[in-house]
């Protein structure tokens, strides 16, 4: 991000509205994280695929191409397939293909998919496949240093209607390939650890306990359900929410952590230190806020709490509330002015003293500083991302069919 | 006779009161901190306007589809609880006793009126035990409470009517009605006659459910 | 300990693995304990109340088509079937035996559609669906509940779906249905995961399973009416919810969580979801509750209104009309569930030349027997299922004889019912989605 380039002012990148002339089908289009470059999945008067960046296709065309996304260190990687399928890197394939490939994620410079081959399934990480296939994969995650992915495997063949066999536990988790040697009835969401070399994971024993499994152990506690774990970035506990008689808590290595009851809790996350943990709750039914350390903030939203975020110092957070048909932007409990048709998850600055965020009102888009409009409205625009000194502001807009970089 | 006279109606009538009134506000009570702590979504989603649009369509005669489709049975049913109301209340006898007493007193019905009432009273209770043996759904939810509730409410009215036309021994049945009367009232909070606590709430929640979250009549 | 019903030629015990296993594993020390605990835990004010006022007057009778169709036998109303199931477990206080819980998992899974006519009927409000849902969380409970259903409920749990439907076989079927339909429409498209689209679009298991045509439908309404419309590559796509059906709330609450939380991922407006009721049902006032939603967190959207949406506005014209004279079917979920009964009138106005109704209808319509997850407890049950709805063999036999020929039902479990009460009553009509209808009569672009 150092490397991007912070001087003030707008630039025209390419002219994405004229892509129509040019090809019969030009799907919505993707900037890249530092703005530079914008892309979309085209298709030829041939029925060919290709991927148009700033108005330059590929080479090589492909007989279909989906999921077009940016990694964070601005690669741009597409589903494709020319009878096979495989991950395409700036236009370059793996060299592994597949019968079936989706779910592309990253992390650091990491990229992982899931992939079907021979009705066998495993993931592929920075094209190196598992050496075991599984006959089901499910929640694939991968790394904080994107190098190994978990995920959700079936370990014992199932066929439709063997209720008994099921519930005698054929799920598990494999951790690049390698399965923990326990079965469970359901697992989900496999997190790892920030040193990268455990996984947690909530789990289903029998059709009514659930608990928390870490590294293959469960917890010796069980609920009556559970929501996905975490791992605390200072030391080796893992937080999850938890059920108890009704009502939610927040739990760490099976004990109640936050002990004031909430009508839900979920989506808990650590700030960088581990020392804070908010997480999105409902301390009453029908009413949605932000608990920072179990202690819930006094306003609250209706409809829908999402897209929580903690500042980098760990001191300050923001969601986007819902209330009456309406969405608002919410940062230390206090809404800011306005609403709208849309709001995206807010984004602090480095230093933690801003806040940025997308929102949408009668069909154009604006980027709300501080709850203060930084530029007029246009026609889209992604979400804005502060500089490293947390001066400047990075816009990536398109308006009159025109796709911009900004800085303010 | 006299001092068992005096007994049914002094401290008893006191006591049945106390029951009813003290039992109502308890059952009334202790289910709405039930709700509160395990059927929020009582309160969650009552909506006033729908769940008296729900009440008033089951109270108006016809009101609802099923009223139609069994017009005998609605018929004896307003007509039982119309009567069942309004012919203790209204009846000259007991406001004059109230008078006696407490020097408060109502407008009152024809002892006639009233006599035709509590006949109809008598007579739905006749038909509704015949409903009970005679039709099929209503004879396998039947058992023996059943029974002994309809007899709770017609032996006020029976022993009434036999002490207003003095056809049997006078004294007993004044006794046995005030006896009755006593033990019918006792019973309301503590037995399915307790419907006519709940009836506004169950009435009014499934209204405001299909009202106001599911748009939709219930009724 | 109370044994249950000892003997009874009219309701021989059907044999089902689900259940039957689970009865085996009971003993009547463990089911006073789960009783108990449950009763205490699970249950409060309305069920106390609804047990305490009924006074037996058995006028929900007429509400029910099981009751109706076979010959009114008392054992199949509404009170009736409490009283063969909670009643007779408040009345021993939780001292029953395993072979009676059978008996109650089999009446509370099989014979009860919970599409609430009989709420309707009864003069107090009283909402035996609501009973017979929680007499059917007591049998997941325990550990009984109908072998097909329940595996249905383990589908939903290791996929999301309803159909063991992988991750991968969902996206292939979307982009086979995108390449089957640009043979409508060049250019068209099922965009996944495009995030900031105004819809999303949702379905149920057997969609893409067996269905796919309907994705293909869609997919072309949606182009044609010119929607910004996006569907997820990722668990959370459908919204059916058997779950909700068999008692594990744990797990409906789990599913909702999951197809909401997909929409505001994506960052949509709202969801549209294809002609289903009993997935109506989750998203709009079961599933959402149980996770702490008051109302949907984003705005749900049944089929049908937003069919009458888009003629009301004009997104979408017709060609021709649909010739054939239609009858329609009313589904529970989304009739007494949403009250979307004119709204369906209204888009068959709009598509079809000539309408012959059944009646009772609107609210008052007798559900298709499937609903409730009654058919997903499968083909053990089918018999009595079909034979449970002679009512509505009858309603179709005489708008038959009135001149209709199709039948209009906007629900994938209506649908299953009526094409099995047809075709054993040889009732010979055709059955159609609206969408089916649309399809047919609508201008395309191409």
């Amino acid at each position: 991000m150092k490397n991007w380039n912070w001087e003030v002012g707008k630039r025209l990148v390419a002219d994405v509205g004229k892509w129509k002339e040019s090809w019969v089908w030009v799907e919505e289009p993707y900037a890249s994280p530092d703005g530079e470059k914008i892309a979309a999945i085209v298709r030829t008067e041939d029925e060919m695929f290709n991927i148009c960046v700033n108005g330059q296709a590929y080479e090589n065309s492909f007989d279909k191409i989906w999921h077009l996304r940016f990694s964070p260190d601005n690669r741009l990687t597409a589903i494709v397939s020319d009878g096979e399928w495989t991950l395409a890197i700036d236009g370059e394939t793996w060299e592994n293909r597949f019968d079936f490939v989706w779910n592309t994620q990253f992390a650091k410079d990491g990229i992982a998919i899931s992939v079907q081959s021979e009705r066998k399934y495993f993931a592929a990480v920075n094209d190196t496949v598992w050496e075991n296939g599984f006959s089901h994969i499910g929640d694939m995650t991968l790394s904080h240093d994107g190098q190994r992915a978990a995920s959700v495997v079936q370990t014992v063949p199932l066929k439709e209607g063997e209720i008994v066999k099921f519930q005698q536990g054929c799920f598990s988790v494999a951790v690049n390939g390698e399965v923990w040697d326990r079965n469970f009835v359901n697992v989900w969401n496999p997190a790892f650890s920030h040193d990268n070399k455990r996984v947690a994971a909530e789990v289903r024993l029998n059709l009514y306990d659930y608990t928390i499994v870490v590294d293959g152990k469960a917890w010796d506690k069980t609920f009556s359900t559970v929501w996905a774990p975490q791992f605390s970035p200072a030391d080796a506990s893992v937080t999850a929410p938890v059920r108890i008689g009704g009502k939610w808590f927040l739990a760490r290595d099976g004990e109640i952590l936050w002990d004031k009851p909430f009508d839900q809790v979920w989506h808990h996350q650590y700030s960088p230190d581990g020392k804070n943990i908010a997480a999105i709750v409902c301390p009453q039914f029908g009413q949605w806020t932000v608990a920072i350390n179990g202690i819930a903030w006094k306003h609250t939203f209706g409809d829908l709490v999402t897209d929580l975020v903690i500042s980098p110092d760990g001191t300050r957070a923001a969601c986007v509330g819902k209330d009456n048909g309406k969405w608002f932007v919410c940062v230390d409990g206090i809404v800011w002015g306005g609403q709208f048709d849309m709001a995206w998850q807010p984004v602090f600055s480095p230093d933690s003293r801003r806040v940025a965020a997308k929102v949408e009102k009668d069909g154009k888009y604006v980027i709300l500083t501080d709850g203060v409009p930084l530029i007029e409205p246009v026609q889209a625009l992604w979400t804005p991302t502060f500089s490293p000194d947390s001066s400047s502001i990075l816009v990536r807009m398109i308006e009159d069919g025109k796709y911009y970089r900004r800085v303010c | 006779m006299h001092h068992i006279y005096d007994f049914v109606s002094g401290p008893l009538v006191w006591l049945s009161f106390i029951i009813f009134i003290g039992g109502s506000i308890y059952r009334i009570a202790t289910m709405a901190m039930l709700a509160k702590k395990k059927d929020g979504v009582v309160y969650d989603y009552m909506d006033s306007s729908y769940a008296l649009r729900s009440i008033l369509h089951w109270i108006i005669p016809f009101g609802s589809e099923n009223m139609k489709k069994h017009p005998v049975m609605t018929v004896v049913t307003y007509v039982f609880h119309i009567s069942l109301m309004i012919a203790p209340l209204f009846l000259f006898a007991h406001i004059a006793l109230i008078k006696e007493s407490w020097d408060i007193s109502w407008g009152y019905i024809s002892d006639s009126t009233a006599d035709i009432m509590t006949m109809l009273v008598i007579a739905s209770c006749v038909f509704f035990m015949l409903r009970r043996i005679k039709l099929p759904e209503v004879r396998y939810l039947t058992d023996t409470s059943d029974y002994i509730l309809l007899a709770i409410v017609a032996a006020p009215f029976v022993t009434g009517f036999l002490a207003y036309h003095q056809w049997m021994g006078y004294k007993l049945m004044v006794i046995l009605h005030i006896l009755s009367g006593e033990v019918m009232l006792a019973a309301i909070p503590f037995t399915r006659l307790s419907h006519v606590l709940f009836f506004p709430f169950t009435r009014g929640y499934i209204g405001s459910e299909f009202g106001a979250v599911r748009h939709a009549r219930d009724w | 300990m109370y044994e249950g019903i000892v003997e009874d030629t009219q309701k021989a015990a059907i044999a089902d693995l689900g259940i039957d296993k689970g009865v085996e594993a009971l003993t009547p020390e463990k089911i006073e304990t789960v009783i108990t605990s449950f009763l205490e835990s699970e249950t409060g004010a309305r069920f106390k109340t609804y047990a305490d006022i009924c006074v037996h007057c058995g006028l929900c009778s007429d509400a029910c088509h099981y009751f109706l169709s076979n010959d009114r036998n008392p054992k199949f109303s509404p009170a009736g079937k409490v009283k063969q199931t909670i009643g007779e477990i408040l009345k021993h206080k939780g001292k029953v035996s395993p072979k009676f819980i059978g008996q109650t998992a089999e009446i509370a899974f099989t014979e009860c559609n919970v599409c609430k006519r009989c709420a309707m009927y009864c003069p107090f409000g009283i909402d035996v669906a609501y009973l017979m849902l929680t007499m059917r969380r007591l049998c997941h409970k325990l550990g009984v509940v109908p072998q097909y259903i329940q595996d249905t409920a383990h589908s939903h749990s290791a996929t999301f779906n309803q159909m063991w439907v992988k991750e991968d076989e969902w996206i292939d079927s979307l982009q086979w249905q995108e390449d089957e339909a640009r043979g409508d429409i060049s250019n068209l498209r099922i965009p996944l995961e495009k995030e900031g689209s105004d819809i999303m679009y949702s379905v149920i298991g057997p969609e893409p399973k067996f269905r796919a045509q309907l994705i293909y439908q869609a997919a072309v309404i949606m182009e044609t009416a010119g929607m910004n419309w996006t569907m997820p590559a990722t668990p959370g796509w459908d919204n059916s919810d058997m779950c909700m059906y068999t008692g594990d709330s744990e797990m409906m609450g789990r599913l909702k969580r999951s197809h909401f939380e997909t929409a505001a991922r994506l960052k949509v407006k709202r969801i549209v979801m294809g002609e289903c009721g009993h997935a109506f049902r989750s998203v709009y006032d079961m599933g959402n509750r149980w996770v702490g939603w008051k109302m949907p967190p984003i705005p749900v959207i049944h089929a049908i209104e937003f069919y009458d949406e888009l003629f009301q506005k004009g997104k979408i014209k017709v060609t021709h009309k649909f010739e054939e004279p239609v009858t329609i079917h009313d589904p529970c979920n989304i009739v007494r569930g949403r009250g979307l009964h004119e709204k369906i009138r209204n888009v068959v106005h709009r598509t079809c030349s000539s309408l012959i109704e059944m009646y009772p209808n609107r609210e008052h319509n007798y559900c298709c027997a499937a609903g409730g997850g009654v058919i997903n407890c499968g083909p053990p049950f089918k018999a009595k299922r079909v034979e449970g709805d002679r009512v509505k063999a009858d309603q179709l036999r005489e708008a038959k004889s009135k001149g209709a020929k199709v039948v209009v039902a906007p629900c994938h479990n209506c649908h299953g019912g009526l094409e099995d009460i047809i075709h054993h009553y040889k009732l010979d009509m055709k059955l159609k989605f609206l969408g089916d209808i649309i399809y047919e009569v609508m201008e395309k672009t191409t």
